[in-house]
């Protein structure tokens, strides 16, 4: 009876219509960024090479192709007739194949970081804000102690004790990956917590597990989002910093920092695709996750709405 | 000659969603040391107006018209232009005096800066003709105050500083826009005095933007009513509060609960404030107006003077607005 | 005679303020929001708390829903006390007292739907409502505080302020609820609307029974819907009283200040009108007068109002003033 006239005519007896949530708009402003999107295209591209990768490659990344062996900087090279198409490395095993494989790797150490880091950062983050005083003390001190641990020495330290496998490699990354995302989920839901709708829940009776799911989650989420997108590189700088080290992921198992770093020591040997080829997926990866993140930074900022 | 001058003024913003016009044919007068109302919601386009005539508008907006003042255009004059006629003929007062005020700088030497640039006066000079007027907007201890940062005012406070800061050139208008809308009620009292004291002492005309009907009526001598960018009607306080000749000034005057005379029941205008993207074809008002008829949706009602001095824009019949 | 819905006894509501720079040990600032605060408000009957930024109406309302610890005094609801309830107690109690914000997009989650936003109290409380009870409970509502339940799916941000506000009452009182407390329900509005969103409100408790705690700084609209007036100032309530009394026979100095300083929207009115000015601000609450509060500004302070708090004088038609010389004239003696 109070409506505006115009939205009575438009609906006039008609049955509930759907509202546009801020999500569907961020993802109109997102999809209207060029560059956001070619990053999201490449990024679509490392993924599918990784995944089909292994079914179009007529080498196995294990197998040692003889023929090349001690005539590397010749037959090595990148050809279509040896069917070595992004060449062999320095004892003969196909690139490609160990390209494939090592953006398996890659993408996965850095997939598996972020989302640690959203799952376990955001709750930890969240319930320490929400909750306030002591909690909140107490909890954000542990995250204070872990992040002055010199975390690169502790990981090193945890490779060689334990030995060098891709379930330490998580564990190590997954120990410090969250502690960022803590601070700032908490950081935000502090904000939050002056928000007049969760007082309304608060003052309603919904219990404070539910509102930290309901009312504080959901409204995280776009920042969350945006850092665990510029999260991605940086795990896999890290993993790639570590098998450079050599203390990375075990032969014959390979990552794009232990590529790289196979590339580099053979650099003054004329083969340089072996460089060249990793750092080159290693490089758009990257990119492609910046200009990602910063379109998903432009299209969620809450300044817009 | 009047002292500003503002014919078919229009104001629009590029927005990503089209363009928008936020003024829609503007036009007023003002003389030398009178006092005009703005009055109008959100979406009325009253702030823009403001910023338009002193060249403030925002990067993707876009003046038309003409803007006289004192009889030179200063509509679209370049920027270095335009600063001397800011502050030196034209000052204004904003809703938040804290997004003016330079929080870093002590009050005294932001006071001194603007004569310093404005007149050329030496520090000391500036510092006393500071002093002065922080003493005329009744700040006491002026001479101590003049060394504190804008921090350590309250609310009220600082919209005094921001008056004394808009008075230091003695500018022939004053332009206050929702001076008092953060403010308590008492303290608003203390400020709409000083608007009135200010007026009568230097002289200064004063353009009073607001939403607040009942603040017009006892502190401008005319009153502009605005709605969807547009002018609903012209004429003096006391004719437009006591015989309304717009349906949404009418309106508006019914809406407002009154202390002195207890109502029933508030009469109400139906729906929302315009929205400045989605305006209909014809009066902007047409969607929430009793009176709206067949021409109302057709075409915006020209500016027509009757009266004494008064102006309105609507298509019904002056009887039929009661 | 029975005990009233609600009943404020000498409700004092404290807040630590960290001092600056200081040790996380060292004992912070007491802040004192609000101070021995009595109201009492009957069922179907509208409050009005009146007073301006920092007195603390607010931190009162609060206190009542249970969002802010009580320091000292009693709630009472329906002759229980409910200071130190469980928190589960605390939690059922919300299905009786609900209220209304300031700010109506602030107070809509922006990720939830309409419906959504509605239908949550009902969730709380009546964890068993079938899914079709809910949809028609949460349309009824919408229908019934004047927005189309076809718009059940839509996002906060797809209304106007207005619509916001009705969205935030009807979440309000969908538990049906027997207490609103409207928290400057529309100070936020522009001036067209306010008068849809009292009327709405008004209409609302007639219909439904419901109690009403109006919050505002604004005297003509909580003058306009409420039937008892309670004035607020630096946390104290300085002055009770029905609404048209108040106002045509106000006894507490800074009452007679605030009434004065009401601007009237007509010129005649205005002119006729006696204004004095209330001079000063509002003194800090971290450091209030002592005695009287109000006698940094009252225009009739003595020497005697700087030593203790004025005791609340009970007049003629339930009238309480908290000031001793409410009998008097403006002038000092």
């Amino acid at each position: 009876m109070f409506a505006t006239k115009s939205i009575a005519d438009d609906l006039a007896g008609a049955a509930p219509i759907k509202g546009r949530s801020l999500w569907a708009d961020a993802r109109q402003r997102f999809f209207r960024n060029r560059a956001a999107v070619a990053g999201l295209i490449v990024l679509m591209l490392v993924t599918a090479f990784a995944l089909i990768g292994p079914f179009i490659a007529p080498w196995n990344n294990e197998d040692i192709d003889w023929n090349v062996l001690g005539n590397i900087i010749e037959a090595g090279r990148p050809s279509l007739e040896s069917g070595h198409w992004f060449g062999t490395d320095p004892v003969g095993r196909d690139l490609f194949a160990r390209t494939v494989q090592g953006t398996q790797i890659s993408l996965l150490v850095g997939i598996v970081g972020a989302l640690i880091s959203v799952v376990v950062g955001t709750l930890y983050g969240a319930i320490a804000g929400y909750f306030g005083g002591r909690i909140d003390n107490v909890m954000m001190r542990i995250v204070d102690v872990l992040m002055s641990i010199p975390y690169m020495f502790v990981l090193i330290l945890l490779l060689v004790v334990f030995g060098r496998s891709l379930l330490m490699l998580f564990i190590g990354i997954g120990l410090i990956s969250w502690l960022d995302m803590a601070r700032i989920a908490r950081g935000q839901t502090l904000t939050l917590k002056g928000k007049a709708y969760i007082e309304a829940a608060v003052a309603t009776g919904v219990r404070p597990f539910t509102i930290i799911l309901r009312h504080i989650i959901p409204n995280l989420l776009g920042v969350v989002i945006v850092y665990a997108t510029l999260l991605v590189p940086s795990m896999i700088i890290y993993e790639s910093f570590i098998s450079f080290l050599g203390l990375g992921v075990q032969e014959p198992l390979t990552s794009w920092g232990a590529l790289i770093n196979d590339g580099a020591s053979e650099m003054n040997n004329g083969t340089l695709w072996m460089l060249l080829v990793p750092l080159f997926f290693f490089v758009i990866t990257l990119f492609g996750f910046f200009f990602v993140g910063d379109g998903l930074r432009d299209a969620l900022d809450p300044k817009d709405r | 000659m009047a002292l500003l001058d503002v014919t078919d003024l229009t104001v629009s913003f590029d927005t990503p969603d089209g363009v928008v016009k936020a003024v829609n044919g503007m036009n007023l007068t003002l003389n030398a040391g009178d006092s005009l109302a703005i009055v109008g919601e959100s979406g009325s386009g009253k702030t823009q107006l403001a910023f338009a005539i002193l060249g403030l508008l925002a990067k993707n907006g876009t003046a038309a018209g003409s803007v006289r003042f004192d009889g030179q255009e200063i509509l679209n004059l370049p920027e270095a232009k335009l600063n001397a006629i800011r502050a030196n003929e034209i000052a204004m007062i904003f809703q938040d005096p804290m997004t003016s005020l330079n929080p870093f700088m002590r009050v005294g030497d932001q006071m001194a800066e603007v004569l310093m640039l404005h007149k050329g006066t030496s520090k000391r000079q500036a510092l006393d003709e500071s002093a002065k007027m922080l003493d005329a907007v009744r700040i006491p201890d002026a001479r101590a105050r003049l060394r504190m940062y804008p921090h350590e005012f309250s609310g009220g406070m600082r919209q005094r500083i921001m008056a004394a800061m808009a008075l230091l050139c003695r500018p022939k208008l004053l332009i206050a826009d929702e001076p008092t809308t953060a403010l308590d009620v008492t303290v608003q009292n203390q400020i709409m005095n000083l608007m009135a004291e200010i007026q009568r002492d230097f002289g200064t005309a004063l353009i009073l933007i607001t939403h607040d009907l009942a603040i017009v009526a006892g502190s401008c001598l005319e009153t502009l009513v605005m709605y969807g960018g547009r002018v609903m009607e012209i004429g003096a306080t006391d004719d437009v509060f006591e015989a309304p000749s717009h349906p949404y000034t009418l309106g508006l005057l019914k809406a407002v609960p009154r202390l002195d005379v207890p109502q029933d029941k508030l009469q109400t205008i139906p729906g929302d404030p315009p929205d400045l993207t989605a305006l209909p074809p014809g009066c902007p008002f047409s969607p929430r107006c009793p009176a709206s008829h067949e021409p109302c949706l057709q075409a915006m009602p020209s500016l027509e003077g009757f009266g004494t001095g008064r102006i309105r824009a609507c298509h019904a019949a002056l009887e039929a607005v009661v | 005679m029975s005990a009233p819905l609600l009943e404020v006894q000498d409700v004092s509501v404290t807040f630590d303020v960290a001092r600056q720079g200081s040790w996380p040990w060292t004992p912070p600032h007491a802040l004192q929001a609000v101070k021995q605060a009595s109201i009492m408000l009957e069922p179907g009957q509208t409050l009005g708390l009146v007073g301006e930024s920092g007195s603390g109406k607010s931190t009162l309302a609060r206190a009542i829903v249970g969002t802010v610890p009580i320091s000292t005094g009693q709630v009472l609801w329906r002759g229980e006390d409910v200071v130190g309830l469980s928190a589960a107690h605390q939690r059922a109690r919300g299905r009786h007292v609900q209220m209304v914000f300031q700010d109506p997009l602030d107070a809509l989650n922006p990720r939830m739907t309409v419906g959504q936003i509605v239908a949550e109290p009902l969730l709380t409380h009546f964890p068993d409502l079938s899914k079709e009870d809910i949809r028609a409970k949460v349309g009824g509502m919408m229908e019934r505080v004047g927005l189309l339940p076809a718009l059940i799916n839509r996002y906060p941000h797809e209304f106007s302020g207005g619509q916001c506000q009705r969205i935030g009452i009807a979440r309000a009182l969908i538990t049906g609820p027997e207490l609103l407390i409207c928290d400057e329900p529309v100070s936020a509005l522009d001036v067209s609307v306010q008068a849809q969103v009292v009327n709405l409100l008004q209409d609302l408790q007639r219909d439904m029974g419901l109690a009403l705690l109006f919050i505002a700084h604004d005297l003509s609209v909580v003058r306009h819907i409420s039937h008892r007036i309670a004035v607020m100032y630096l946390g104290r309530i300085v002055e009770t009283a029905a609404a048209p009394e108040l106002i045509a026979n106000p006894r507490h100095p800074y009452t007679k200040a605030l009434i004065a300083s009401v601007p009237i929207p007509s010129p005649k009115a205005e002119r006729q009108r006696h204004r004095p000015v209330l001079e000063g601000e509002l003194p800090s609450p971290m450091a209030p007068p002592s005695g009287c509060v109000f006698r940094t500004r009252c225009p009739i302070a003595r020497a005697s109002c700087a030593e203790t708090m004025p005791a609340v004088a009970v007049l003629e038609n339930d009238h309480f003033v908290a000031c001793p010389y409410h009998s008097e004239g403006e002038t000092p003696s």
